[in-house]
């Protein structure tokens, strides 16, 4: 009896305020930042100002007097709209055979993956600027959105694969018998099926994409760069303009986590791997 | 046309032999029945026909035509599974119209076609209800619907009865049967249940441990069994059999006898007994006798009702000529 109060207390006191502290502990950066771009830059930097500030639009009004906003917001837009899709078009039909056709390498193929992502980025940073610039792809769509496609595939194949593997072998199987090819199967059955996995997985592998800063922001300069770039790029020389700064990154990270708030239920599904049902 | 030809097939899953070659014909319009204990590979067998499953050596024909290296979709055969799988986001009327989509059939014909498996099966409520919302037996009619519309060569059956309460399963039995007369299509049909098969087959093979044990109509299977393990695996309840002196009188190393050959006396007969349980089921009664001194437990079965009690005295004669004799190595002795 004891156990089973206690346990009832916690869920109903203890775990609202923990999820509620953990929450704001994550939110307040972000809080922080859309405060400061209300701010003038002078304002910014003075402890004076910290709560109690006069708001101005300004820094959103001349955002793209200041940056080149729309540039860098289509260049995102195209590489991680593009990525996803290339994603998703290759690691479908990859997780589908792992999860029904697997061979005696499938387990190692899938760990092999997984250990890709634990290489450091910075090992090959150089082989890959050298060649990028070698084959005259340096600051192109097309090397950000192979680049983005390249480090999301494992995690994309991870996801369907699991996802997959909750669907009954026998249903693919009276697919064949109904006279299904290998497509009519993957299109038919599978991708009906698995539609809520599918989608989590590409709205996380849209976040991961628009997000990533490391790769853009070094393969890029001008053409292909992201927000992720326009942001890195205003660490100016003359001194840091908080309040434009912030607004940029406001303006940057905005329709990424409206996008998110919109699909919480998918992300929840697609972060824990399809273990919640 | 659905003649299946098996010419020396054998499966290895790994390094495990699951499947020793072996060969086997059915006719077509034959209803043969795979039958044998859990994990003798009967299911194993019928995928390699459906095609779901490799071969490790030796060809498949339907109709005189390799079909080893064909793709299950393009064997023309219709399989129902033990767990239905059934679409689940799909209507029954797409379920069953789903092999027939999948030929590019005109939709107004899948329609008429549809309707009329829905009608026969006694699902035309159903048509627009998801597989979630039917009941198991529902489901097994949808299967099997799903493989009637399209007039395959042959029908493969793996275990679809079990998942269902017992007098479904019986009416099922019946419909599948009737089934096969109206129809006379080949079909393959995989139980572990003895009844099943003696019930439904043309063609009884008996499989244990991947080998074909013995093959024949169900009829050969009671009267003739090739050896022990068929002796005892046809036949409910159980054939008794025994080794020892008693066998060979007979001139035999072991001998069988069904507890429906065996009569039974109060007063006098070959074996003397007591009665452990005696199960009554009005048209019959079981008796399980003990302490006959030939093994642990004989079952006779009586026509009737008949009143002994735990504890009485008992005594059995076989029927002379009913009685089965095995060689050492437990194989028929003509
Ligand atoms: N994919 C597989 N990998 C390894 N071994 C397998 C595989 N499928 C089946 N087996 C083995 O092959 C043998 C035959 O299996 P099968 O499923 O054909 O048996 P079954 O006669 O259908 O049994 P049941 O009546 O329980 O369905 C079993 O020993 C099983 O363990
Ligand atoms: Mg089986």
């Amino acid at each position: 009896m004891a156990i089973v109060a206690q346990s009832s207390k916690f869920s109903t006191y203890g775990r609202p305020v923990l999820a509620w502290g953990v929450g704001l502990l994550f939110f307040f950066p972000i809080f922080w930042m859309v405060l400061t771009s209300f701010k003038t830059d002078a304002d910014a930097v003075k402890p004076e100002h910290l709560i109690f500030f006069t708001p101005t639009f300004d820094n959103y009004l001349n955002m793209t007097d200041n940056y080149d906003y729309w540039r860098f917001a289509t260049n995102s837009v195209i590489s991680a709209v593009s990525a996803t899709a290339f994603t998703l078009f290759v690691s479908v039909p990859a997780a589908y055979a792992m999860a029904f056709n697997p061979s005696r390498s499938t387990k190692d193929v899938l760990m092999w993956m997984l250990s890709t992502k634990m290489l450091p980025a910075a090992a090959v940073l150089y082989p890959m600027i050298f060649l990028a610039k070698s084959i005259g792809l340096y600051d192109t769509h097309i090397l950000i959105i192979t680049v983005l496609s390249l480090i999301n595939l494992p995690i994309a194949i991870w996801m369907l694969f699991t996802y997959f593997k909750e669907i009954p072998k026998d249903i693919i199987e009276a697919g064949k018998m109904d006279g299904v090819n290998t497509w009519g199967e993957i299109k038919e059955i599978l991708v009906p099926l698995a539609w809520g996995g599918i989608a989590s997985t590409a709205l996380l592998v849209f976040i991961f994409c628009w997000n990533e800063a490391y790769w853009t922001v070094r393969l890029t300069t001008i053409d292909a760069a992201t927000l992720s770039k326009l942001i890195e790029g205003n660490r100016a020389p003359e001194g840091l303009f908080f309040g434009r700064l912030s607004a940029v990154s406001t303006a940057a990270v905005g329709p990424i986590v409206v996008l998110g708030w919109f699909c919480q239920k998918q992300l929840v599904q697609g972060l824990t791997f399809g273990a919640v049902k | 046309m659905g003649r299946i030809v098996l010419d020396q097939v054998s499966k290895k899953f790994g390094d495990v032999e699951v499947i020793p070659p072996l060969d086997l014909t059915i006719e077509d319009g034959e209803f043969a029945v795979f039958v044998g204990p859990s994990g003798c590979g009967k299911s194993t067998l019928l995928r390699m026909i459906a095609g779901l499953e490799d071969l490790t050596s030796g060809n498949i024909e339907i109709d005189s035509e390799v079909v080893t290296e064909v793709p299950p979709s393009k064997r023309g055969l219709a399989m129902v599974f033990q767990s239905y799988a059934l679409y689940p986001h799909m209507t029954v009327r797409k379920n069953i119209g789903f092999p027939l989509r999948m030929e590019k059939m005109a939709p107004d014909e899948i329609d008429k076609r549809v309707e009329a498996a829905a009608q026969s099966l006694n699902l035309i409520d159903y048509l627009d209800r998801k597989p979630g919302q039917l009941s198991g037996g529902q489901r097994q009619r949808v299967a099997i619907g799903r493989a009637i519309v399209r007039d395959p060569s042959a029908f493969l059956f793996d275990e679809p009865l079990s998942n269902l309460d017992a007098a479904l399963r019986v009416g099922m039995r019946l419909e599948i049967s009737e089934m096969h007369e109206r129809m006379q299509t080949t079909m393959i049909y995989v139980t572990h249940d003895q009844v099943e098969a003696m019930t439904m087959a043309n063609k009884i093979v008996v499989l244990q441990a991947g080998v074909i044990e013995q093959v024949g109509s169900p009829l050969d299977l009671y009267h003739k069994p090739q050896n022990v393990f068929v002796a005892g695996f046809i036949g409910s309840p159980k054939m008794n059999i025994f080794s020892g002196s008693e066998a060979e009188k007979h001139g035999a190393h072991t001998i069988g006898i069904r507890p429906e050959h065996t009569d039974v006396s109060m007063t006098d007969g070959t074996w003397e007994g007591r009665v452990g349980v005696a199960e009554h089921l009005g048209s019959d009664t079981f008796i399980h006798v003990h302490d006959t001194g030939l093994t642990d437990m004989i079952t006779v079965r009586i026509t009737g009702d008949i009143s002994v009690k735990h504890g009485d005295k008992i005594y059995l004669t076989p029927q002379a000529d009913q009685i089965h004799k095995f060689d050492a190595k437990g194989q028929r002795i003509a």
